[in-house]
């Protein structure tokens, strides 16, 4: 990881002039005094560098922070001026009252319904099809990948009056069926990356499954799976980070207050409570809705981020 | 004689297994994509409630279009947004450099820049339209530490844009600097090292080797960008649920979303979202076509 960094501003005297390992440290006593004058650039470089971005970060982080404290005051705390950053009490009670103040609870089933069912179902069916598309003979394969490859140029703001048309001459408004099944059909980027994924793999392993007899099938399970494992992990976490932030299809579909999947509660909160001023309830609601995703990233952040930077530069 | 009828049975084999497959992701972009894209073409030309019958209006609703106040503002406001982009493509290039340095804590500092970008968009929308409350919002006490008063920022025609502006830039920043971050890393370090050796500044070096290098990111998340800014949603009908002050916040696809699906006017916002996906598709397809010049004049 650190061979691939470079830096931009680079030192203008040859660079192999900088000690590098820790025990090649400068004494006072040190005859080396250019040495330590670039060395003493960079590092008061890093500093000056360090404290922006802390600056930065703080920028950053802000509107979080403000959505918890927010959510541990009490009603009229909101209003206090100058505001207080961390509240006077911490009112816990906020996070036990909003799972009775609205549908917070069925929300957080529904999206996990919907986010589950469509993640797992799809990404086999995608990983199914990007193996048939990287490692399978079949008439006419670049012709469909192209075709479903265009399917990405088309908004959904343009096929969601007719997709809701169609739902409903079935009667699927008012369900989590639109939100589900459309998925459960694959998601074409995930094939894109994990077919890319699959070159790397090579054809052989293939063959030899088939002269040993194995099904494709056996050779998906058994092979392919755990080859494209680190791909298709991350590509599931982004997909089911989507999935749980997605508010479009939602809103079209779902009306009855129970039905609704978590982002559409708390934007109800956001919409019922404002005119109360009760703004800790829909803080506290909003960071509930917040949560998950945070500790997900938090956790597989490694991944997400190189299978995002990855994606960005094949792009 | 055996042996190549046993390799087309092999063949056949292969082929029903891919097709199999491969069939399941087809079928759902025949249902779910071609299908409805030619509804949404054929309904454009009509007048249609949803409910009854579609009557075909030729090109009525593309002409209405036009002439719509409304339409046109939303278009325009669109379009202002997009100011956002190139504002957060020089701070994250900015952060992407500085990040780009052998110190302590970049990993940490990667991961809280990248926080707002996997928030939900509805949780932000609403932190931010608290943020930017008018007597008790984040924006506006900060604001007056330095004695400024601020706005009533989304209730005023004039700060309601800058104000869903500042909140995109600061909800993208991490996405296009983790992009620039990966394009950096990726240049040859030689570059900068035969740079220096022939007296180049530190802005001649950014100038000419940083910024043709990292030139391929910068033209993806303008294109991404476009795309997805053509397409906000959510933080409108959040945080100004009627459009905005004056309909100076109201989207085109807030506005489709109203015509279809408060008013019932489908035929019409069919119309509009025609017109939005091959805006959606020219830029997507400039994107393709300059990706292969880049590519054949690198070669």
């Amino acid at each position: 990881m650190s061979a691939q960094h470079v830096i931009t501003t680079p030192p203008l005297e040859p660079s192999d002039t900088i000690p590098s390992g820790p025990g090649n440290r400068p004494t006072a006593a040190a005859p080396g005094g250019k040495q330590r004058s670039v060395k003493g650039r960079l590092q008061l470089g890093n500093v000056l560098v360090t404290l922006i971005l802390t600056a930065g970060a703080i920028l950053m982080v802000a509107p979080l922070a403000w959505t918890f404290s927010t959510s541990l005051k009490t009603r009229d705390g909101v209003f206090e001026l100058p505001p207080q950053w961390i509240p006077d009490p911490f009112v816990w009670e906020n996070y036990a009252r909003i799972w009775t103040a609205g549908p917070l609870l069925s929300g957080i089933q529904n999206s996990l319904i919907v986010a589950c069912s469509v993640t797992i179902i799809g990404s086999l069916t995608s990983a199914l099809a990007a193996f048939a598309f990287a490692k399978l003979r079949m008439p006419f394969k670049n012709v469909l990948f192209l075709g479903l490859l265009s399917g990405l140029m088309i908004p959904f703001p343009t096929l969601m009056i007719p997709q809701f048309t169609i739902f409903a001459s079935i009667g699927w408004v008012d369900t989590l069926l639109p939100l589900i099944v459309p998925g459960l059909f694959g998601n074409i980027i995930m094939i894109f990356f994990l077919r890319q994924f699959l070159n790397s793999v090579p054809d052989s392993i293939v063959e030899a499954a088939r002269i040993d007899g194995a099904s494709y099938l056996q050779i998906f399970w058994t092979l392919i799976l755990p080859a494209i494992r680190p791909a298709l992990a991350a590509q599931f976490i982004l997909w089911f980070m989507a999935m749980w932030n997605d508010y479009l299809a939602p809103i079209i579909y779902l009306n009855s207050p129970g039905k609704q999947t978590l982002q559409l509660v708390i934007a109800n909160f956001n919409a019922q409570y404002a005119i109360q001023t009760d703004y800790p309830l829909i803080m506290a609601a909003s960071f509930v809705a917040l949560l998950p995703v945070l500790i997900v990233f938090v956790i597989f952040q490694r991944q997400i981020i190189e299978s995002i930077a990855l994606s960005g530069s094949k792009g | 004689m055996t042996t190549t009828m046993r390799r087309s049975r092999l063949h056949r084999k292969e082929h029903q297994a891919a097709l199999v497959f491969v069939a399941i992701p087809v079928i759902g972009f025949l249902l779910f994509t071609l299908f409805p894209l030619i509804f949404s073409v054929y309904a454009s030309f009509t007048n249609w409630n949803g409910i009854s019958a579609p009557v075909f209006k030729g090109l009525d609703n593309y002409t209405k279009m036009f002439g719509d106040r409304y339409f046109l503002k939303s278009l325009w406001n669109t379009l202002y947004m997009m100011i956002g982009i190139p504002v957060g493509l020089v701070i994250s290039l900015a952060l992407a450099l500085a990040m780009n340095r052998k110190m302590r804590g970049t990993t940490f500092f990667r991961t809280v820049y990248y926080l707002p970008v996997i928030s939900s968009i509805a949780a932000v929308a609403i932190l931010w339209q608290w943020a930017f409350n008018g007597d008790f919002g984040l924006i506006n006490q900060g604001l007056s530490l330095i004695g400024i008063g601020g706005p009533n920022w989304l209730q005023d025609t004039a700060t309601v844009k800058p104000a869903l502006i500042i909140m995109a830039v600061w909800k993208g920043l991490g996405y296009s600097m983790l992009l620039y971050l990966a394009a950096l890393q990726s240049v040859p370090r030689y570059l900068y090292e035969a740079a220096a050796l022939d007296g180049a500044t530190a802005w001649q070096q950014f100038r000419h080797i940083t910024v043709p290098m990292v030139r391929p990111v910068t033209f993806f998340l303008i294109v991404t960008s476009i795309i997805g800014g053509s397409q906000i949603f959510v933080e409108i009908n959040i945080m100004t649920p009627t459009g905005g002050p004056e309909f100076e916040s109201a989207t085109i696809v807030w506005y489709i979303w109203q015509k279809a699906f408060d008013n019932l006017q489908m035929g019409y916002a069919s119309a509009m979202s025609v017109v939005l996906g091959l805006l959606v598709f020219t830029i997507t397809f400039i994107q393709f076509r300059l990706n292969r010049r880049n590519q054949f004049s690198i070669d």
